[in-house]
């Protein structure tokens, strides 16, 4: 049992099909690539994974350990509690907290803290709340990031932002994480940083991610499986060697005739 | 551990400096009374203002009915003082106040925020004159039934418990409770969502939720301050918890920061020591709306986010400064 299984998946807008009858299987510890021209409904299929939208037809099924959850309806909270995290296209941390809050935030899905304890400061809201700084603290530390901790979001640059958001997913200890674009807008040297950090997290956090990316050379680099969307429609999956020889890809991206 | 005990205690020696500071100018007969008047009604606007961030400032929700739930409590206290005329009675009521809020509260809250734009506002302007007009349609006394709110004239000797030191108390608690709710975990999830709703979702967190408690617990902190100012006063009519009034409550806010407690206070203090200077020039107590208008376009064109912006007063960051010599103010970034 595949640990998200996506079967005739179909998001509408009004006449608009942006993402029309796809089926993808995601198995455990995979690094999957996402592809597609800009328009093809990559956002809108992450969108539709993670509750941002709801489903026209299909169904999304969550695996875990054998327990199977459906989630076409659920709300993006609930989602992301079950183990699916995301980054987004247009960056969107939480830009007047500070680097160490928006991790600590990531976290609380996974340690909610009683209100009564905190309200009234028991000894173990003391203890809790020491406890998920360090724990914050060494996740920022694995992606060199630990010397930013009091910086408010907005003021890191570019790069580190797209960083953070990366850790603040990670926060949520997720099972599947989703990056939408993670290298937009980099230079080709925080384009090579990045690459290595998401073989790192594949590696070390034994998770499944899925990667939206334009950047081919980075997609081909680190992705063992490839999925292509055009025009909402699934037209290709298979290894980045097939998908590079796949005529209908080629012809998609170029636009010609075969 | 330790370093947390020093900066709690602090703010609690902090706290009863202040208390004592004001007690002995009171008792060497530094005081008058309408200067404690002054103190009483900054404690009270210092509750209302610190209670209508919460939900403005640090969940981004926006609520134009503070006062109607201001008169829930002080309608609580001011009917149920006369049934139960003891120290106890007064608690009580302040807590059956507080009861009543939450409910309310509730049933506005939960419908309007699931839906995401600022439906809280409309909906809490509409339950705040709901409130106001209910409170006029009731009985004239308690022989008639217990909604015995003395219809538009109101009701009138009160039992005073509340004195300038019950006040204060309330406020140092109250302030307590709000400051230690946004500085925990669940408390980072409200600025999550004023930061940014969608991620906050993605991240786990359930906004309807989190936004709803922020609101409930601005509400009940609102409908203590209207408790405590029904047995200042003595004297309430519905009008003094019309829509003027949350306007008031929302310009002491703005104008201290929105999104920083502190600057509640040091608005909550300067305009009230404003009122007490300016109290006999008639001309401004008849255009006080005037004034204050023009006050808020002034900050809003200088200070565009307020005296203190987000800024907050911090013991630990108090402490590091001193710790490097330094003798700068402590407000810092929060
Ligand atoms: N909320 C929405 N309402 C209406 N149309 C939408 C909405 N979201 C996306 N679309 C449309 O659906 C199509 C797919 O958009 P989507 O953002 O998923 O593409 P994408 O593959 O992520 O593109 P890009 O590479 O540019 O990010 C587009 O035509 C877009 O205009
Ligand atoms: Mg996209």
């Amino acid at each position: 049992m595949p640990l998200l299984t996506v079967d005739r998946l179909t998001k509408n807008f009004g006449g608009l099909a942006a993402v029309s009858n796809v089926s993808i299987q995601l198995e455990e510890n995979e690094l999957v690539g996402l592809i597609g021209p800009n328009g093809a409904g990559k956002t809108t299929l992450f969108n539709l994974l993670t509750g941002v939208y709801e489903p026209s037809e299909g169904s999304v099924t969550f695996n875990e350990n054998g327990k199977e959850t459906l989630l076409n309806k659920m709300k993006p909270y609930a989602i992301a509690d079950l183990g699916i995290s995301r980054t987004f296209q247009n960056i969107r941390l939480f830009k007047d907290l500070t680097v160490l809050d928006n991790v600590l935030i990531g976290f609380n899905s996974k340690n909610k803290q009683g209100i009564f304890s905190s309200v009234l400061r028991l000894p173990s809201f003391y203890r809790q709340e020491a406890e998920l700084k360090e724990r914050s603290i060494e996740l920022l530390k694995i992606f060199d990031m630990e010397n930013e901790l009091e910086t408010l979001a907005r003021n890191l640059p570019y790069g580190q932002q797209r960083r953070l958001e990366i850790i603040r997913a990670l926060a949520t200890q997720p099972k599947l994480l989703f990056l939408d674009e993670p290298a937009a807008g980099m230079n080709p040297q925080e384009t090579a940083e990045l690459t290595e950090l998401i073989r790192k997290i594949h590696q070390e956090f034994g998770i499944t991610i899925v990667l939206i990316e334009h950047d081919m050379s980075l997609v081909m680099d680190v992705c063992e499986r490839l999925y292509v969307l055009e025009y909402g429609q699934l037209i290709a999956q298979g290894t980045p060697a097939e998908i590079k020889e796949n005529k209908r890809v080629i012809q998609a991206y170029l636009g010609g005739e075969i | 551990m330790r370093k947390n005990l020093k900066y709690n205690l602090s703010w609690l020696l902090l706290a009863v400096a202040v208390y004592l500071g004001i007690f002995v100018l009171k008792s060497v007969g530094l005081l008058s009374g309408i200067v404690e008047d002054t103190l009483s009604l900054i404690g009270i606007n210092v509750i209302l203002a610190v209670g209508l961030n919460l939900i403005i400032g640090f969940s981004g929700q926006f609520s134009l009915g503070h006062a109607g739930f201001m008169a829930i409590g002080a309608y609580a206290t001011a009917i149920f003082t006369q049934i139960q005329s003891t120290y106890t009675g007064f608690l009580l009521s302040i807590l059956i106040g507080v009861g009543i809020t939450i409910v309310v509260a509730l049933v506005v809250g939960i419908p309007t925020l699931r839906l995401k734009g600022d439906y809280l506002a409309i909906a809490t302007l509409g339950i705040a004159e709901i409130i106001r007009i209910l409170i006029v349609n009731g009985k004239d006394d308690l022989s008639q039934g217990i909604f015995a709110t003395g219809g538009a004239a109101g009701v009138f000797g009160i039992v005073d418990y509340a004195n300038w030191e019950v006040i204060y108390i309330f406020m140092v608690l109250t302030t307590i409770i709000i400051a230690n709710f946004i500085h925990s975990s669940t408390g980072r999830t409200v600025l999550s969502i004023r930061e940014d709703e969608i991620a906050a979702e993605a991240m786990g967190v359930n906004s309807t939720k989190v936004k709803v408690l922020a609101f409930v617990l601005g509400a009940a902190t609102a409908s203590i301050a209207g408790s405590l100012h029904a047995s200042y006063i003595q004297t309430i009519v519905p009008g003094d918890f019309g829509f003027m009034k949350s306007v008031d409550i929302l310009i002491i806010v703005v104008f201290g920061g929105i999104g920083s407690l502190t600057g509640s206070f040091v608005a909550a203090i300067l305009l009230g020591i404003l009122n007490h200077v300016l109290r006999n020039v008639q001309a401004i107590s008849d255009y006080r709306m005037i004034v204050y208008a023009l006050a808020l376009i002034i900050i809003m064109i200088f200070k565009p986010g307020g005296l203190l912006g987000k800024k907050e007063l911090s013991m630990k960051k108090l402490f590091q400064r001193i710790g490097k010599g330094g003798k700068e103010n402590a407000s810092v970034d929060r």
